[in-house]
């Protein structure tokens, strides 16, 4: 719509956001049923075989639903029917969306320093817990990284200076290009843009490769897996989450690499491009702190 | 006014009426449909919720067991805690943020509304969930959960039953609801003002929305966060909340904190906003002490982060903790006084009448009063050692909620019905539905007090036989109250679908101010297409 500066743009109706709240009812009533049908915990056991394909038809039909929101999204972006206002609307959207985020690992962090800070030192007879170590765990010695848990569960820590630091200089680097590539975008540099998204793409990816090979050799090597105490168990939901939010975000700046090789993203026009970067050097940022208080201290 | 609110004459093919039939409400982008869907679906699950409270009072009328098992009773609290809290008090704010806050700011819709309409739409996907897991408990099929709103480790994780993994995926879908609704309210507030409307130029209800959504944003991917430790723990060996594994039962405690007490708080604001609306309305006077009261809003959601260990007084923490919490929660109290104060000084004087808003009104901030003393009480650590976990604690919530919380958003409903139908509620009717409301909330939650004091505990079908005589009466009580609200259930039947009562006018109420009395009663489907200007 031409936009007069006093005239606000509504959106139209769209049957994609009711589509996407039933799509993730079926995707997690799925994913709950599929979880029970595989836990070896013994907590509690479901017979049913439904779990798998529900959870499945949940992923594909909620993709499809961010395809076709998307899609219609962009179409409405490419017809300049975005007004000044609601682009600025969506960044701030995105910035407190991301926000949201920040807590979501604030909440991981959390844990992780309750547990060094005060559980270990409690568990092996520090402080007011004392009785606990006397009655239960009388043998358990604090440490951190917590090598042998108080019910005896061994396992090898993950060392900070090989493949971490890797990921570490991947990671970093790849902020770097990927800010180069958005003076290039602002500027209407498209050979320089596309060249520092590619090689943001790659170090991206090979990031998320690292991370696996990292796993593996922690699953088999360091006798390291979820199972093995807290220690485990906060290293694999941090990074876990963390690789998760990595590849969410190499996903989306591989959909701008391609709307870039499509003419897509102007120097006036492109906040998907901010938000994907935005949210990129947000991981990073996790990664950081990850690398600092996870593997290295 | 009235130009701008009807300037339906340019060509944007967005500005027609509604849609036609049932996609209307699927599809709806329009900020008064998705409010109108959200404060429906609140009052849909206040019934369910009340109706497994009936059934709760019923069982505890007598000593003994008579009508459920302990089991299934302990599945009713969950339930019915897990429903009012997330189903029936935080959507019907967000229904009244949404009906409201564009008209109040002169803004055209939200500013989000495709992820609004997303939001609303989570709400009946994740309470089906709850739902079907205590209608398939109903048919004895399988247990629902059991382990009180508050899911405690290790009740949730080790000894859940199936129905746990379901509760958790449904409280994902809770959380990215509130999320994207309190995102999408910020950025309207930001970014949609009319000029010349300042932030302190903003209604109160808009201030207190503000920091609320804040809140939300802040500590409801906490919550997610403390749900998905408790899948790992259950099903992929993790042991978060498992001291054998070097983890700890009580992190539970505090992660859910964190994120319970902002909680409470996110239960409330509102509320405050929708009461400075209303007192300076009836009272003829603008609101006493606005800058205060802003910055009074700010304070407390400042301070709720860090007072969740109130809740834990009784689970070893060191003695300095303890004392840091209580010295901290009573500092609440302080700008909590500082709003008392303002909404009291703000009748003083005034030239009052005594409309059902206003009555529901009068009646929060005495009842809510009431219920920040016991939590004074509460806040004093040795003092917690004995109430903790008794009917104190209940009474003291329910004070706060349900005199508070649910009658200010009854107090809104009244306030803005003229404005959103064009019609007046039965005068008649309301007031009955008032004072019945009044007395029965306080048979029902008053004696609460002292059978706590006396160390009835909380959570147990059964009790010892000198607290039976009280019982009797709060189930009265109970059911009383419970009776009442289907007044109101009968009352905005009879004005939005019966199109029964009186028109009113544009002003609806002879002292409102604000944005919205400048449009016509029923505000036109669409507003404010060009921003008025407040001087
Ligand atoms: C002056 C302000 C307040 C103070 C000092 C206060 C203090 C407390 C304390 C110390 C407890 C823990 C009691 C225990 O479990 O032993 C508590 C419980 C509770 N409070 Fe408050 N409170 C205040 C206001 C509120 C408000 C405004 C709300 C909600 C609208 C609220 C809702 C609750 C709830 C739901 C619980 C019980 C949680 C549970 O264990 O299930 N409180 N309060
Ligand atoms: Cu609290």
């Amino acid at each position: 719509m031409a936009t007069k500066p006093t005239q606000y743009y509504v959106p139209d109706a769209s049957p994609w956001p009711v589509i996407t709240a039933a799509a993730l009812f079926i995707l997690f009533y799925g994913a709950a049923s599929f979880i029970q049908q595989e836990s070896g915990s013994g907590i509690v056991q479901n017979e049913g075989t439904y779990g798998k394909p529900m959870f499945m038809i949940g992923v594909l039909a909620v993709l499809a639903m961010m395809f076709f929101w998307f899609r219609d999204t962009i179409k409405e972006s490419l017809a300049h029917k975005n007004s000044n206002q609601m682009d600025v609307s969506y960044r701030m959207g995105m910035l407190w969306f991301i926000f949201s985020e920040v807590m979501f690992f604030g909440a991981f962090f959390g844990a992780l320093f309750y547990v060094r800070l005060l559980v270990i030192p409690w568990l092996g007879g520090a402080g007011e817990e004392a009785m606990t170590h006397e009655l239960l765990w009388p043998s358990f010695q604090p440490m951190w990284p917590l090598e042998i848990t108080p019910s005896g569960e061994t396992t090898q820590a993950m060392p900070a200076w090989g493949l971490p630091l890797i990921n570490t200089i991947l990671l970093v680097t790849s902020s770097v290009t990927l800010t180069i590539a958005h003076h290039a975008l602002i500027n209407n540099e498209r050979g320089k843009l596309k060249l520092n998204l590619f090689l943001t793409l790659v170090l991206g990816f090979s990031f998320l490769a690292l991370q696996i090979e990292e796993y593996i050799h922690a699953y088999r090597d360091l006798g390291l897996t979820l199972g093995s105490g807290i220690y485990g168990s906060t290293f694999f939901m941090l990074t876990g989450f963390h690789g998760m939010h990595v590849t969410i975000g190499a996903i989306m700046l591989t959909v701008m690499f391609f709307r870039i090789l499509k003419g897509h993203l102007t120097p006036s026009n492109h906040f998907a491009f901010e938000a994907a970067a935005w949210y990129w050097h947000f991981v990073d940022v996790v990664w950081i702190f990850l690398f600092i208080c996870v593997y290295w201290l | 006014m009235s130009e701008h609110a009807l300037d339906h004459h340019h060509d944007d093919h967005a500005h027609h009426g509604p849609a036609k039939g049932i996609k209307r409400w699927l599809f709806a982008t329009n900020h008064k449909d998705i409010g109108a869907m959200y404060l429906w679906f609140s009052f849909i699950m206040f019934l369910t919720g009340g109706a497994l409270a009936m059934l709760i009072r019923a069982e505890l009328m007598y000593p003994g067991l008579q009508l459920v098992d302990p089991n299934f009773f302990n599945q009713l609290t969950t339930t019915h805690g897990l429903i009012m809290v997330f189903g029936a008090v935080m959507p019907a704010f967000v229904g009244l943020a949404n009906y409201m806050i564009p008209l109040m700011l002169g803004a055209p819709d939200m500013a989000l509304p495709r992820l609004n309409n997303w939001s609303f739409w989570l709400l009946p996907a994740a309470f089906s969930m709850l739902i079907i897991a205590i209608i398939k408990s109903f048919l004895g099929i399988a247990d629902a959960p059991n382990f009180g709103w508050t899911f405690y480790a290790p009740l949730s994780t080790k000894f859940g039953p199936a129905s746990t993994d379901f509760f958790i995926f449904s409280v994902h879908m809770m959380g990215i609801s509130s999320i994207m609704g309190a995102v999408n309210v910020i950025v309207t507030i930001f970014n949609l003002r009319a000029p010349g409307m300042t932030l302190m130029k903003m209604p109160l209800f808009v201030w207190t929305w503000l920091i609320t959504a804040f809140l939300l944003i802040a500590v409801m991917p906490v919550l997610a966060g403390v749900v998905t430790m408790m899948l790992t723990d259950r099903h992929f060996g993790t042991s978060f909340f498992d001291a054998a594994g070097g983890g700890d039962p009580v992190l539970f405690q505090h992660v859910f904190w964190f994120f319970g007490h902002p909680e409470v708080y996110i239960m409330i604001l509102p509320a405050f906003g929708i009461v400075s609306a209303i007192i300076p309305t009836f009272a003829r006077k603008p609101l006493f002490g606005y800058a205060s009261m802003v910055y009074a809003t700010a304070s407390i959601a400042f301070l709720s982060f860090v007072v969740w260990a109130h809740h834990m007084f009784t689970v070893g923490l060191p003695l300095a903790g303890n004392l840091f919490y209580m010295y901290m929660t009573m500092l609440i109290a302080v700008p909590t006084g500082v709003k008392v104060f303002n909404w009291v000084a703000t009748m003083w004087r005034g030239a009052m009448t005594f409309e059902v808003p206003m009555l529901f009104s009068i009646a929060f901030v005495i009842l809510f009063t009431i219920g920040g003393f016991s939590g004074l009480m509460l806040a004093i650590t040795p003092v917690d050692q004995q109430y903790h976990d008794t009917y104190f604690v209940v009474a003291h919530f329910h004070y706060v909620l349900v005199s508070g919380a649910i009658f200010s958003i009854i107090a809104g409903v009244y306030y803005w019905l003229p404005k959103w139908t064009g019609r007046m509620y039965n005068e008649f009717w309301a007031k009955f539905h008032f004072w019945n409301s009044l007395l029965s909330v306080n048979l029902l939650f008053f004696p609460m007090h002292f059978v706590g004091l006396a160390g009835m505990p909380r959570r147990y079908s059964d009790y010892a036989l000198q607290f039976a005589d009280f019982n009797w009466w709060i189930s009265i009580g109970g059911f009383w109250f419970g009776v009442s609200q289907l007044i109101l259930l009968g009352i905005l039947i009879q004005v939005c679908f019966r199109k029964k009562g009186a028109p009113v006018s544009d002003q609806v109420w002879e002292g409102a101010e604000g944005l919205e009395w400048t449009l016509p009663s029923p505000a036109p489907y669409h507003t404010f297409s060009t921003p008025p200007i407040v001087k």
